[in-house]
Formats: C-alpha cells, sequence, structure tokens
C-alpha cells in the first residue's frame, strides 16, 4: 500500500481523476470547489492533458459532452449555482447514454445562496437533474479518502453503465485535509464501439443523439435506460453500517452529516441509548433494502441533513413509512453539532418517534 | 484520546501554516487526523482558523467547536473562542498582540510574547512557531525528536530555506 | 457517362426539407468539401437544434446532436479529444447567433481549430417562423407581425462583422446560395475553411445565406429573388477576415 499522504479533499478528487485516466476537465470558477480546477490546471498539462476554463458553465458541460461522444474520460466540477447552470447537459448525457464525471462541492441555496457547506441539492441530484425521465448514479464521499476513491469508481461506472456518475460533496469534505492513499488499483478499459473518433471508412457512421420523434421508439429508449437502471439497483448500492445492527435508532446521514451523526452515536451508546447509523454512499441508487431490514429492529429513524429535509423522504420511501422517521437539519452552511443530533436520537428514543 | 486544537488569527499569520505542521505531525505518528479550514471570499488581512483534531480512534466530525487547546494569534481571535475552550483546555496565545489577560480560571493559560521574539531574532512572520513549539512542549503531544522531521516535511520545496528558521523559531518556543 | 453525382459524405437518404429550401445545397457542398479533400474517415460533425436538427442523418460521417446553440462547446470537446479529428458544427441563425453566441463568439476567441457552417435564413424555420436574430427591419415573422420594429427588437445580428473584431478567429466569410455564381463561391469558401482546419489555422465560419420559402410565405424562385434584394444589402458577401490571406497569395 502506498504512504498515507495529507491532501485536501478537493485535490484528492483531482488527483484521483488522473489516476482514473481523466485527461481532459473544463470548469468555471466557483467557490467552494475552486481547487479543484487550480489543481487539474497545474496537473494537466505535465501530463499532456486538457485543462480548458469555459466561458460559462454550460459551454464547459457540452465540451464535457464533446470528450465523452469521443469516448475519453472528462469530467467537470463546480458548485450549487454552477450545477443548476449544467442541469440542460446533464439531461443530454443521460439522453445520450453517455459517461462522464461531474462533481458538486454544494453550498447552501436557493439562489445565489452562500458559500458554506451545504447537502440541498439532494433533490437535484437524486430526482431533478434536468428534464426527462433519467437518473445519474450519485456518490456521497464522507471522507477525503473517499473524494478519491469515489472519484476513481465513479469513472468505472460511468463507463460500464454508460451514464454521469455525480459525486455530491460538500465544501467541508472538500476544503479539510486528512490522509489518504492514492492506491487506486487498476483503471478497466471499456470498448466504446458507439464513439465517434471518425469512421475511418472502415463502418457506418456513428451518432451521438437523444432525439427521436417517434414516440414508440423514444418510448422503447426509456424503457431500455430504465432496465438498465433497475440492474444497477440490485448492484451497485452503497452503504456504510456503523453500530447499526442492534439499534433501536438507526441515524441516516451522508458526507460531513455522518461525520458528525458518527459522534452522536458513540455519545448515545454511553449514554445507554442503542443507536447506530446508516450513512448511504450511493444516493442514487438509495440503500432501501438496508434501510427496510433496519425497520425490523429499529423503533425510529433521525435523517440528519444540511437541508431542510430531502432525503428524509427516501428513508421514509425506503421502510414505507413503517417507523416514524424524525429530522435534524440545519441549513444555510450551518452543520448540526453533534449535540444536537444527540438530542434528536434521546427524542427519538423518549417517544419512539410519536409526535 | 482525542485533542481537539483550534489556531486562529489574521490571515497571514501562518495559522493554516500551524494546522498542516500539527496534522503532519499527527499522520507521521500514526494517529488519526482531520484539518479543516474556515473559508470565506477571498480576500487578505481578514481573520483566518482552522481545526486539527487529532485521535487514537477514527475521527467523526472535522469540526472542533470546543477546543481542547486554544492558539490564539490576535485579540479577536481570543475574543471569540476563549468561552469555547473545555474546562481543564488551555490557551496560548500571542501577549505582544493581546493586552489582555485570560479571563477563565479553568483552564490552563500561557502568554508567549511571540511577535516580540520573532522580531528579535530577525524572523518576524515565524511568531506562530514559537507559539506552536511552546504548545509543543507544555501538551507534550508528540516525542520532541519528531519535529525536525515533520518540519522538513511540511516545508515546501521552494521554501527549504526557511527550514532552519522554523526550526530554531520552534525550538525558541520549546525552550521557554 | 456520369458527370455529376452524388458526393459521397452526403447519406443517400431523402432530406426532410421543404421545396425550395437552400439547406440540401449547403448539405451537398459542405459534402462535396469532405469528399473532395478525403477527409470523410476521420471528420465528426456537430448538429444544431433547428431545421437542419437531422443532419446527423445526412453525413456519412461520424455525428453528434448538440442541445441548442452548444454545437461550437460540443465540437470543442470532440476536437481536443481528438485533435486528428476533423470537426465541422452546422447551424441555423436562431441556434448559433441567438442561444448560441456565447458559445460562437469564444469558440471563436479560443481560435478553436473547427469549422462552423452558419445558415443564415432570418428566420425560425423548424417551430413554424419566429423572428430570429437575423430577421430584417420591417419583415414579418409570426413573432414580428408587424414586422421586426427595431425601436423595440432592436436591430439584426451581423455575425461575421461582430466576430472580424475577435482575434482568435482566422477565416470568416459570408456567401449566398441564391445562384450558380454565388454557389461556386460559397462551394470554394466551405472547401477553404475545412482546409484551413486540416492545417491547423483555426477557427473558420462561412455564412451561407439561405431562403426559407416556407416560413418567409414566398415561392421558391421569389425567395431566391427575396434573398437578392433584401439580404445581401444587409449583410454583404465577402471575406470579413482572412488571417493566411497574404501567406495564400504568396502560395
Amino acid at each position: 500500500m502506498s504512504e498515507k499522504v495529507l491532501m485536501k479533499g478537493n485535490e484528492a478528487l483531482a488527483e484521483a481523476a488522473i489516476m482514473a485516466g481523466c485527461r481532459h476537465y473544463f470548469g468555471y470558477p466557483i467557490t467552494p470547489q475552486t481547487e479543484v480546477a487550480a489543481y487539474l490546471a497545474k496537473r494537466m498539462p505535465q501530463i499532456g492533458g486538457t485543462f480548458l476554463q469555459a466561458e460559462s458553465e454550460i459551454a464547459a458541460i457540452n465540451m464535457v459532452i464533446g470528450v465523452a461522444s469521443a469516448g475519453k474520460r472528462v469530467m467537470t466540477s463546480s458548485s450549487s449555482p454552477g450545477i443548476s447552470l449544467k442541469s440542460e447537459g446533464l439531461s443530454y448525457l443521460a439522453g445520450c447514454d453517455l459517461p462522464a464525471l461531474v462533481i458538486n462541492v454544494q453550498r447552501g441555496g436557493p439562489g445565489l445562496g452562500g458559500i458554506q457547506p451545504s447537502q440541498s441539492d439532494y433533490f437535484h441530484a437524486t430526482r431533478g437533474a434536468g428534464h426527462g425521465d433519467f437518473h445519474m448514479l450519485v456518490l456521497a464521499p464522507s471522507s477525503v479518502q473517499e473524494m478519491a476513491s469515489l472519484v476513481f469508481k465513479g469513472f468505472d461506472l460511468a463507463d460500464k453503465y454508460r451514464m454521469t456518475t455525480m459525486i455530491l460533496a460538500d465544501g467541508t469534505i472538500g476544503q479539510m485535509m486528512e490522509p489518504v492513499s492514492l492506491d487506486m488499483g487498476e483503471v478497466r478499459e471499456y470498448d466504446k464501439p458507439w464513439a465517434v473518433t471518425g469512421t475511418r471508412g472502415e463502418r457506418k457512421h456513428n451518432i451521438v443523439n437523444s432525439l427521436s420523434l417517434l414516440p414508440e421508439e423514444l418510448e422503447q429508449w426509456n424503457i431500455k435506460r430504465y432496465e438498465r437502471y433497475a440492474q444497477i439497483e440490485k448492484t451497485e448500492t452503497m452503504y456504510e453500517s456503523f453500530m447499526a445492527d442492534d439499534a433501536d435508532i438507526v441515524v441516516v446521514a451522508f458526507g460531513v452529516a455522518a461525520r458528525v451523526a458518527r459522534n452522536a452515536i458513540l455519545a448515545a451508546r454511553e449514554k445507554g441509548i442503542k443507536a447506530g447509523l446508516i450513512r448511504p454512499i450511493t444516493l442514487w441508487p438509495f440503500p432501501k433494502a438496508a434501510l427496510k431490514e433496519a425497520a425490523k429492529h429499529a423503533k425510529a429513524f433521525v435523517s440528519v441533513e444540511l437541508s431542510m429535509g430531502q432525503m428524509i423522504e427516501d428513508v421514509e420511501l425506503a421502510i414505507r413509512c413503517s417507523r416514524p422517521v424524525l429530522l435534524c437539519s440545519r441549513v444555510g452552511g450551518m452543520i448540526p453539532t453533534p449535540e444536537e443530533v444527540l438530542a434528536k436520537i434521546e427524542e427519538a428514543d423518549k417517544t419512539g418517534g410519536a409526535e | 484520546m482525542t485533542t481537539n486544537i483550534l489556531i486562529s488569527g489574521f490571515g497571514g499569520q501562518g495559522v493554516l501554516f500551524t494546522g498542516k505542521f500539527l496534522a503532519y505531525e499527527g499522520l507521521l505518528e500514526n494517529k488519526e487526523v482531520t484539518w479543516l479550514p474556515s473559508y470565506g471570499p477571498e480576500m487578505r488581512g481578514g481573520t483566518c482558523n482552522c481545526s486539527v483534531i487529532i485521535s487514537d480512534t477514527p475521527i467523526g466530525s472535522p469540526l472542533a467547536p470546543y477546543p481542547d487547546v486554544l492558539i490564539a494569534m490576535n485579540l479577536p481571535s481570543l475574543d471569540k473562542f476563549e468561552n469555547d475552550i473545555v474546562p481543564g483546555g488551555m490557551v496560548f496565545y500571542d501577549s505582544s498582540l493581546i493586552e489582555r489577560g485570560v479571563a477563565r480560571t479553568d483552564i490552563r493559560a500561557f502568554p508567549i510574547p511571540a511577535t516580540k521574539m520573532a522580531n528579535d531574532a530577525g524572523f518576524a512572520t515565524l511568531a506562530n512557531m514559537i507559539v506552536m513549539g511552546k504548545m509543543l512542549k507544555e501538551t507534550n503531544m508528540f516525542p520532541a525528536e519528531t519535529i525536525d522531521k515533520t518540519l522538513a516535511k511540511v516545508v515546501s520545496a521552494r521554501k527549504q530555506n526557511l527550514l532552519e528558521l522554523n526550526k530554531t523559531a520552534i525550538r525558541l518556543g520549546y525552550e521557554l | 457517362m456520369i458527370v455529376f453525382d452524388r458526393p459521397h459524405a452526403l447519406a443517400d437518404v431523402k432530406l426532410h426539407y421543404c421545396p425550395g429550401c437552400t439547406h440540401g445545397i449547403v448539405h451537398r457542398l459542405v459534402a462535396q468539401a469532405i469528399d473532395e479533400l478525403g477527409i470523410e474517415g476521420r471528420t465528426v460533425g456537430i448538429a444544431p437544434v433547428g431545421c437542419s436538427v437531422f443532419a446527423y442523418n445526412y453525413f456519412n460521417c461520424d455525428m453528434v446532436e448538440a442541445a441548442h446553440g452548444r454545437a461550437p462547446a460540443v465540437a470543442t470537446g470532440v476536437k481536443r479529444a481528438n485533435p486528428d479529428n476533423i470537426v465541422f458544427t452546422y447551424q441555423g441563425d436562431g441556434d448559433l447567433a441567438a442561444i448560441g453566441t456565447a458559445e460562437t463568439v469564444h469558440s471563436a476567441a479560443r481560435g478553436e481549430n473547427i469549422t462552423v457552417i452558419f445558415v443564415n435564413n432570418a428566420i425560425y424555420g423548424m417551430t413554424g417562423g419566429q423572428m430570429a436574430p437575423t430577421t430584417l427591419p420591417g419583415q414579418v415573422t409570426q413573432t414580428s407581425p408587424y414586422g421586426r420594429k427595431v425601436e423595440s427588437v432592436g436591430y439584426p445580428v451581423r455575425v461575421c462583422e461582430l466576430l472580424s473584431n475577435v482575434t482568435g478567429a482566422a477565416y470568416l466569410e459570408r456567401v449566398a446560395v441564391n445562384n450558380v455564381k454565388n454557389v461556386r463561391a460559397a462551394a470554394a469558401a466551405i472547401k477553404k475553411a475545412f482546409r484551413y482546419q486540416m492545417e491547423g489555422k483555426g477557427f473558420s465560419l462561412i455564412e451561407v445565406l439561405s431562403t426559407c420559402p416556407t416560413n418567409w410565405g414566398l415561392t421558391p424562385d421569389k425567395a431566391l429573388a427575396w434573398l437578392e434584394e433584401n439580404m445581401i444589402p444587409y449583410y454583404p458577401l465577402g471575406v470579413y477576415k482572412d488571417k493566411f490571406a497574404e501567406e495564400g497569395k504568396q502560395a
């Protein structure tokens, strides 16, 4: 195993992208993800890659579409307001079945919002990244190590399923430094016979396209895509379970919220409350089965989020509302304290979540 | 054992670098570490701080709202964070820039005339390292002999000429 | 003996364009240039949103269908991924000069080594004849039913003139396809734009003045006359920029 180094989350993810074979990056400056662009502006020219600062977020995501169409690994990064602008492109990526990696280092919203950490783009990432029926693979790193390893894995999943992988990070994980091992293993290569690289006079022309004016045909495209999604839900769901096996109170949290929750769970256990954590690593597909299983022994759930309560809907759906789900949330760039999470765990324990 | 450290001061006082040094010390001693800066609109001269957590067990939250150790490099930092220190905790502060004493009696306070000492020694910008030297000694967090090794790692390649000065500054604080 | 045949780069399919529409001519000129330069196997085209959206079915080279206005950004990605590819966009006036203005100007400013074919027919065709950024003053369209009033909606955008001030642009020429002489000039310009890309000379754009008989409400022959009488005076033909003109003369 390679030596651990101390790196910022944003830099670790940029380096992992290079290790995954990404040689094309397009972006536009926005806090708090600018380190990604700054790092790659320095690194890409050293390795013969392309770093290009686009005229807009919209142009950047369309340049991503261009490289993805040509069959090469490509990424862009931004923060919440910039991701809104990229939404059109995210829909086209899905409609064209193109693989790409998009980073959202979230900040508080709506509108210009603030620049401090947030998780309030959960709905956007898992539900409404753009017009039309589609999903992205959504990965939520909770440490600097995961900023690197999920980027590496994200590129692989994107190629494997011809989908966009979104890394849904937050300003805290992006800005913090932790020891990280950049031992990522081998890059798996995928055949891309659909890519537009020139026919060389040897094959019929390839067309990368999302348009069909025939409803019967367009319906089939959508159905085929959702068959693939169903497969992914079966095989690619990832989560971490911490003291959840026997838990009466199951906390569900991702990203920085999960780290805060971990402190609270240890404090709750010291007080004799059997609390545990289920941390979704994939937000889509959401770890429904794990939560449904936990509902067999848990008397209540607590969803900890840096939003007004978005993931809580997925928790309730996953357990079919069979148990109460309490919300512990701070927004606008605020982060819940372990004490606040503990208080919510205690409330859930006392009342069983009954209002 | 987990130690929460908060380092605060003006931009340019080496606040983030001090935190980075401590985080690297932890890494080289095989501890779990996190380093988290405050971040804001890009500007010079504003206040900034960073949280460093060093632990024997995996670290949950990287925030240190209630530090065991506070390093305050200016008055606004002491004003803002003095009351957050856990009872029994420690504060190290630059008494050349902070004229008041520490009001709390349930924490141990270490005034260090760091800016004056740094000026006298001819390296005005290294007051932070003097304060940190004192802090390393009083907390006894790391073996003294590891300090030079960590420093060599943290000081960037193009600033290696500052390595010896940094060592001297830490020693000044350590031997205080 | 066959002296006039379909270029190989033009697919042997039925085009969906209205009778008298000049898109067919422009398609042919692009395909002919690709044939003559022998680059079909390494060319990638980017289709727009608008009447020529199905261009991806009409060229035998690899094609990408871009979002409205984004073709130059997509082309930038394709070209940067494989600089050996010859990359062109085919865009209409709404696509290029309204919703895609930023992509147009900035791909030119970067000197992106791509070829842009800009078909200007002064109207949005596919959506049924709305006012375009290039609709002439006084011209009646579905969304300017009393004629384009410059006092309230401003003046048409002259793309070649605009880009001629952009340092990164290498070659800009406005042509028309309303008569044989102009078609021949258009063919030469389009071929030259592709050749410049092959030679690594940077961004080129050929603006082709075209007709839209259906939405102009004119017969094809009257539409050609209308282009001659109204469009050419407002959009003068000619070379607006050629960074390498002197070099060309010496060669």
